[in-house]
């Protein structure tokens, strides 16, 4: 199993899910309207690492991150 | 040093402290930039979430970054809320000479203001609502939607 995690204001509570890819856990959340907008503007990190890509492999317990436009400061 | 605090910056403690711990590091400049919650918009003041385990890793980065010039790195941030007048961000750059200190603080700020994983809400009414007009996605955002996005 795959751990979402969803940061900040996206509000939504981590899942687990089974996932080989990244491309698979965009298929997963792809399903969930609620997501639509967040999947856009979030970049990903898999454990706790920024990716660029999709074709990045997981493995049981990885956790990928979804972080929404940021502000500090 | 990255610190983060529960509420609000103790500005002058964390300065005076800053000085102090680097006063004898033989540095020629010492350049804070110290970020203020205003009134704006009837806002009570600003909440703040943080991802710490990225945001470790980015500060981690330009720690090396200032390293290689010789100088260094000093950060504090808020998480929670924070009201108006008060603090919710200080960074610092120590370095041997002026121009290296003056140059990074600003390229810090800007690159901490577009990656940083922190996000702002303002606080009105009692509620927390995010600001996502003042928020920027991350470089390289998006590759999880579907279609031409």
């Amino acid at each position: 199993m795959v751990r979402i995690e969803f940061l900040g204001p996206i509000g939504k509570k981590p899942i687990e899910i089974e996932a080989a890819t990244l491309a698979e856990v965009a298929q997963t959340l792809q399903k969930d309207a609620t997501l639509e907008p967040w999947l856009k503007n979030s970049a990903v990190a898999v454990n706790d690492t920024l990716v660029s890509g999709l074709d990045v492999p997981l493995k049981d317990g990885d956790k990928v991150s979804l972080l929404p436009p940021v502000c500090g400061g | 040093m990255l610190e983060l605090y529960d509420g609000p910056l103790d500005v002058p403690a964390l300065l005076t402290r800053w000085y102090e711990e680097e006063a004898q590091s033989n540095y020629g400049a010492f350049i804070p930039f110290v970020g203020t919650v205003r009134a704006e918009d009837g806002i009570d003041g600003l909440s703040f979430d943080i991802y710490e385990p990225i945001l470790r890793r980015w500060f981690d980065a330009w720690q090396a970054k200032a390293a290689d010039k010789g100088a260094t790195l000093k950060m504090a941030h808020s998480r929670g809320d924070v009201s108006v007048h008060a603090s919710s961000y200080i960074a610092a750059v120590f370095s041997p000479k002026r121009r290296v200190a003056l140059e990074m603080i600003d390229a810090f700020v800007e690159d901490f203001k577009a990656a940083a994983p922190i996000w702002k809400y303002d606080l009105v009414d009692g509620e927390r609502r995010y600001a996502d007009d003042r928020s920027s996605a991350i470089a390289g955002s998006g590759i999880l939607a579907g279609g031409d996005a």
